[in-house]
């Protein structure tokens, strides 16, 4: 199991070199801090100078090395706009991101299993219709629109829930959780329903009727079980779209989150900020993978077998 | 079938099941066959009564019928199943279920494939005493290794921890089988439960099986393809063709003095009977396809003896002699065929 995640640890780290390069390297794309920072009449001297305090003067690959060898340390540098280490914000915003993404994944997890196993009992049944008319629904609306629209009804004309923000509480937490929620919840129930029906119609099931266990039995224990790896690998696809998906529904929601911080490090041409945050959130998504690879494991023996060895 | 099942209740002196006139629809986008068609017949305590014909003829669906196994596209029509006293397809689901294992039990064709592969062994073998006796987990688990060591696995206290893939494909059909008889069933239905092995592997299963009849007392219900598997296991043989019994009896009876021009095809197609060098006889022609079973006999395309008769008529099962059975309107004159 160690050499399993050393090597899952490992064979992780250079694609995540790969991501804090590219960012890097696009952060500066969208132009000079400078001009952003200083007033429109700053003279060209101040320009200067302001280069040269926050080390932007340097050529590219200084800059790079730089950031690299800061990143080895753990430093990842401050911010320009506050002054602030670049890695406290990063890590002062993420809890929100984290806590809006487990709440959604949990909830979207549950109700797929309740849904789709439903709609696999009863292929074309009253859940199976539901089911795919979701699923149809979470595929083609894109979330930005379903934010906007959500906002429209339920904070502006109904008044029941606020438009963005933290203050009101657990209200608060309803828009982007169901914004968030269609996209994984839809294509996670028609995942759980194809291998419910798989797993029902398996001689196993066969068996464990044969020994007189009832229905709940067979679906909670021999069908569900076998239907579980598939419902894994997407819903850590998912949880990885959530994650990045961020991005979108915070800015919207004004969620103080990861990726409200990763939009404004871009709007402010905040680069170390950006960096920090991306860094973390590459990060996450790699434990997440390892995760998904260990949830493997604990569900199916053959599995664990090649892990192990 | 009126001749050979008159009793209904199966309470007679040695009977295990009784199955009368057992007919299974199965619906399909083609539109709807009779994969079963009025199957009859008795299967005795402490003997096996072999289903035996080719792939297609209805027997798995008859046993899976009669274990209340159908896929949902499949339907019981008509008939009864008796066993000991009551009439299994009337039953409610939940008092069915309450027999599974005590009274009536499977054990099924691929092992591999039938045990869960996610769940040890032992979690499995132990589900029968969970679920029909309510023991503790721990008292469960010993049953299951006192089970494994009864059907011959080696070193069961530690291998009760293994899982599926971890067994060969004897000691899986042997977990299969301890499975099946757990709760010392009145019957135990077979469903060609040596097909996927070796020949070695294949003797062993069958002592194995034919050693536990008569420690339980258990009718054993053999379903196979096999003729020598039937020629050495069991005590009767039904043979079946196209959805129906179309001859039954002792098994060295029907063997020795066939009496349907089927089985009398199947007997002579076996290799053992042929000269080295001469060309291996085979029944010409396919079974009919369900959805178009010609009206008389099924088989009257491929018999040899067909006449206006048979292709007019269906013959019914009638008795021939104590205990014997054949559907050809032909059957004496099958015998000196």
């Amino acid at each position: 199991m160690l050499t399993f995640l050393r090597q899952r640890v490992l064979s992780s780290a250079v694609p995540l070199v790969v991501v804090v390069l590219g960012v890097f390297l696009m952060a500066r794309l969208t132009g000079n801090p400078a001009s952003l920072y200083l007033p429109e009449n700053a003279t060209q001297q101040m320009r200067d100078e302001f280069s040269r305090a926050h080390g932007f003067d340097k050529p590219l690959l200084a800059q790079m090395v730089d950031y690299f060898s800061g990143v080895i340390r753990l430093d990842f540098g401050q911010s320009l706009r506050t002054g602030e280490s670049a890695s406290t914000m990063a890590l002062r915003a993420y809890p929100a991101t984290l806590q809006l993404a487990t709440v959604t994944m949990v909830l979207a997890v549950l109700l797929a299993i309740v849904i789709g196993s439903w709609a696999a009992l009863n292929p074309n049944g009253v859940a199976d219709r539901v089911s795919s008319f979701m699923s149809m629904t979470a595929a083609s609306v894109p979330d930005f629109w379903l934010a906007i629209v959500g906002i429209w009804i339920f904070a502006l004309t109904l008044g029941m829930l606020p438009t963005s923000g933290v203050d009101a509480g657990a209200l608060s937490w309803v828009l982007p959780i169901l914004t968030l929620l269609i996209r994984p919840l839809g294509v996670l129930t028609q995942v759980v329903r194809g291998a419910m029906i798989s797993a029902l119609s398996a001689p196993y099931v066969k068996l464990a009727r044969s020994k007189g266990a009832d229905e709940y039995r067979v679906i909670s224990r021999h069908a569900l079980r076998n239907a579980s790896p598939p419902a894994l690998t997407v819903a850590g696809d998912l949880a990885v779209g959530l994650v990045n998906g961020a991005v979108v529904v915070e800015t919207i929601f004004g969620w103080p989150g990861i990726g409200k911080l990763m939009i404004d490090s871009i709007l402010e041409r905040d680069f170390a900020v950006l960096q920090a945050a991306v860094l973390l959130t590459a990060v996450t998504i790699f434990a997440l993978n390892i995760l998904i690879d260990i949830g493997y494991a604990l569900l199916d023996a053959r599995v664990r077998r090649k892990v192990t060895a | 079938m009126t001749t050979i099942s008159s009793a209904g209740g199966g309470q007679m002196d040695g009977i295990g099941l009784d199955v009368d006139g057992l007919s299974v629809d199965v619906h399909t986008p083609q539109g709807t066959a009779r994969a079963v068609d009025g199957v009859s017949f008795r299967a005795f305590r402490g003997q096996t009564l072999a289903l035996l014909g080719e792939s297609g003829c209805g027997k798995s669906m008859t046993a899976h019928a009669i274990a209340g196994l159908l896929e949902p596209t499949a339907e019981v029509v008509a008939g009864t199943v008796h066993l000991n006293g009551a009439d299994l397809l009337s039953l409610s689901r939940k008092k069915r279920r309450k027999l599974a294992g005590p009274m009536l039990s499977i054990v099924f064709q691929d092992a591999l494939t039938a045990l869960n592969p996610v769940y040890k062994v032992g979690t499995q073998l132990a589900e029968p005493f969970r679920i029909h006796q309510g023991l503790s987990a721990k008292e469960a688990k010993e049953k299951a290794i006192e089970l494994m060591a009864h059907v011959g696995i080696p070193e069961p206290a530690s291998r009760i921890d293994f899982y599926p893939h971890q067994f060969s494909g004897g000691m899986r059909q042997r977990l299969l089988i301890a499975m099946a008889v757990a709760l010392s069933p009145k019957v135990l239905i077979a469903d060609e439960p040596t097909t996927a092995l070796d020949v070695t592997v294949q003797a062993q299963i069958l002592a194995l099986l034919a050693k536990l009849r008569e420690e339980h007392e258990m009718a054993v219900i053999l379903i196979t393809h096999d003729l020598a598997v039937v020629a050495e296991q069991a005590d009767r043989v039904a043979v079946m063709y196209a959805g129906r019994v179309v001859e039954e009896g002792p098994v060295e009876e029907v063997f020795e003095h066939p009496r349907h021009p089927y089985t009398q095809g199947l007997l002579a197609a076996v290799p053992v009977n042929a000269e080295r060098g001469a060309d291996l006889s085979s029944i010409p022609g396919a079974p009919p396809d369900l959805f178009s079973i010609p009206s008389g006999c099924a088989y009257q395309a491929r018999c040899p003896l067909v006449q206006d008769i048979c292709r007019a008529q269906r013959p019914r099962l009638e008795a021939l002699s104590e205990g014997r059975a054949a559907a050809c309107h032909f059957a004496q004159e099958a015998q000196d065929a």
